[in-house]
């Protein structure tokens, strides 16, 4: 009888355990319902707050842009014929375009080494510990505010034919140079560029120096380092991701540099001055949709494959000194 | 070796003297040539701009420091007598500001949004928001345009503005700074109670008091100096801002320029000189596109 009851018991133990069980798993289930549902709500009050700004960058940049993609492979706004890379041959045969792209090429590429090096320069200077750095770091940011339109002129009585570098040049006995109207003419853009954006560049360079452990640079002091040694094995290695968004910044910049050159020389300059978006403006003038959206997406996916490699670099070089 | 140390530094301010002259002296020519009456301008750089309005053209350009009689002429020229520059100078300030106060608004809440709630969804399109910062303008310009025209605000003000507020560049930064803030203050509110927006605009945003007036400084200084998206999404002369007319006011009035282009340059120096601790803030949290 005894065995009998145990096995009652026992059984009925075994019930209770199931129960509990049976319990656990609920109350398991009901908190992953719960977990999904806060997760659920949580998806809603992020879109809620992130919506304005989706719904604008999607009506304004994103869905504009299938649409540009879309009239790039298309022979024409009323045909609507499908011809796929058609328009991106014409635009690379175009000669307008191929002089507006190398103009911008060649500008991007002298421009922005010398941008990131400068700036540099500058900002490792400002590290030695000089008197009044931070006046001269106020002296080197202002140019950033004053708009490009208000100092045009100076560059023009700086720079123009009968001006004063001319004067200076011919103190030496040199010929004088017509600067805007020569080959020359991207050395007067290129020194207005780096005028203005140095030191938007020289303060990521200070923030990045400031990031460098001190006590690195200590070891490195005590052991005798020399300055070379500890600028390319600390300093530079710790700069990396700087260098990488200063590069990324000054292209974009170097793009924009078609302001400079319309305030300095309007809508028709000196060839070599004819930049990308001066192509872009005579477009729009003439409406041609398909070899526009052909040069927008043309140059987003050389942004998307520069950007793509710079980072790339970025990751292979720098890689070491992160976190 | 301490002489030599002593030696280096010297080279180094030297340096930066040079370097600090060049960077501050077309501000200061134009200033200081602003002051000047239209026969002294002519005089000295008539030569540049071959504008032989008669009286006295040095043969030589005389880049000039200090004008030889102070005169308030120029602007008083631009200013009062001829209200048409005026316009031009509002016209810059209705397309900027709309575009700067708006632009932080969503912004802050998008950047919310980006810092309260990770996942793989959001942070796909901050990474997409990224790759639409570092777009040049010759890219975005042609959907701005497009949509533009659908929407019927081609030639007006909107053309302009509407793209503008929604630019991801504000977004991007704000999302840094507030980043920032710990998280176990959100967490805290929340346990007590408090709901999403009060989270937002009672412990996000006051915190962010210095990054929004350094971000809007950044913005400002953008659209203030903004060419290329006049120059074709507002056809109509009328309506251009003082950056694009400035350019076209050169050739015949030159002392009237100068002084314009002071006047385009005393809201930007102005922002500067108040908010430049905020400003390079902002600019050295603007230092990394990653994490």
């Amino acid at each position: 009888m005894i065995w009998l009851n145990r096995i009652y018991t026992s059984g009925g133990e075994l019930a209770s355990e199931c129960e509990t069980e049976r319990a656990t798993i609920n109350t398991m289930d009901n908190r992953r319902r719960q977990r999904n549902k806060t997760k659920r709500e949580d998806f809603f009050r992020s879109l809620c707050f992130l919506m304005p700004s989706l719904l604008g960058v999607g009506v304004f940049f994103i869905l504009p842009f299938f649409v540009v993609v879309y009239y790039s492979m298309i022979d024409g706004v009323s045909s609507r014929n499908f011809v796929f890379l058609d328009n991106f041959i014409k635009l690379l045969d175009n000669s307008a375009f191929k002089m507006a792209a190398k103009n911008t090429l060649q500008f991007s590429f002298t421009a922005v080494p010398l941008a990131v090096v400068l700036a540099m320069g500058l900002a490792l200077m400002l590290e030695c510990r000089i008197p009044g750095k931070s006046r001269f770091r106020t002296f080197f940011l202002s140019p950033m505010m004053v708009p490009v339109a208000s100092v045009v002129l100076i560059w023009q009585v700086l720079f123009g034919y009968n001006g004063t570098i001319n004067e200076f040049i011919m103190l030496f006995g040199a010929d004088r140079i017509d600067w805007l109207q020569s080959d020359y003419c991207q050395i007067v853009v290129l020194i207005l560029f780096l005028w203005k954006n140095l030191g938007y560049n020289m303060i990521l360079f200070m923030a990045g120096l400031a990031n460098i452990p001190k006590e690195l640079l200590e070891v490195a002091d005590v052991e005798g380092a020399s300055e070379a040694y500890k600028f390319f094995a600390i300093k530079l290695r710790y700069l990396s991701p700087t260098v990488l968004f200063v590069t990324i910044l000054s292209l974009i910049n170097s793009f924009k540099v078609f302001r400079e050159v319309y305030l300095l020389s309007g809508d028709y300059p000196y060839e070599k001055l004819y930049m990308l978006q001066h192509f872009m403006n005579n477009t729009f003038r003439s409406l041609d949709y398909q070899k526009l959206s052909a040069a927008a997406v043309l140059m987003a996916l050389f942004m998307v494959g520069l950007i793509a490699f710079l980072f790339w670099a970025e990751d292979r070089f720098g890689k070491d000194v992160e976190g | 070796m301490k002489k030599k140390r002593y030696f280096s530094r010297g080279v180094m301010f030297l340096l930066c003297l040079i370097f600090a002259v060049m960077f501050l002296m077309p501000t200061v020519l134009t200033i200081t040539n602003s002051f000047m009456s239209e026969a002294e301008i002519n005089a000295n750089y008539g030569m540049v701009f071959s504008t032989t309005t008669g009286g006295y053209v040095s043969k030589t350009v005389n880049l000039k420091f200090i004008p030889d009689k102070v005169t308030l002429s120029q602007y008083i020229d631009g200013l009062i007598k001829s209200p048409e520059y005026l316009l031009k100078l509002w016209n810059s300030i209705f397309l900027v500001l709309p575009i700067v106060i708006f632009q932080l608004a969503i912004a802050s809440v998008a950047a919310y949004s980006f810092t309260r709630w990770r996942g793989k969804f959001r942070a796909f399109i901050f990474f997409f928001y990224v790759i639409l910062m570092l777009m040049p303008y010759q890219v975005t310009l042609v959907p701005n345009y497009l949509v533009s025209e659908w929407l019927g605000i081609l030639n007006t003000r909107w053309a302009i503005i509407l793209p503008g507020i929604f630019a991801p560049f504000s977004v991007f930064l704000l999302t840094k700074f507030m980043r920032r803030i710990p998280y176990v203050q959100i967490e805290a509110a929340k346990v007590d109670g408090a709901g999403e927006w009060d989270i937002f605009t009672k412990i996000c945003l006051p915190q962010c008091r210095s990054a929004l007036y350094s971000i809007a400084i950044l913005v400002f200084i953008d659209y203030w100096n903004m060419v290329e998206q006049p120059l074709i999404l507002l056809e109509d002369a009328e309506s251009q801002p003082l950056s694009v007319f400035l350019s076209s006011v050169n050739t015949g009035e030159v002392g009237l320029a100068f002084a314009l282009a002071v006047v385009y340059m005393i809201p930007t120096l102005l922002l500067f000189l108040h908010g430049e601790e905020y400003l390079i803030e902002g600019i050295a949290h603007s230092g990394s596109v990653k994490g």
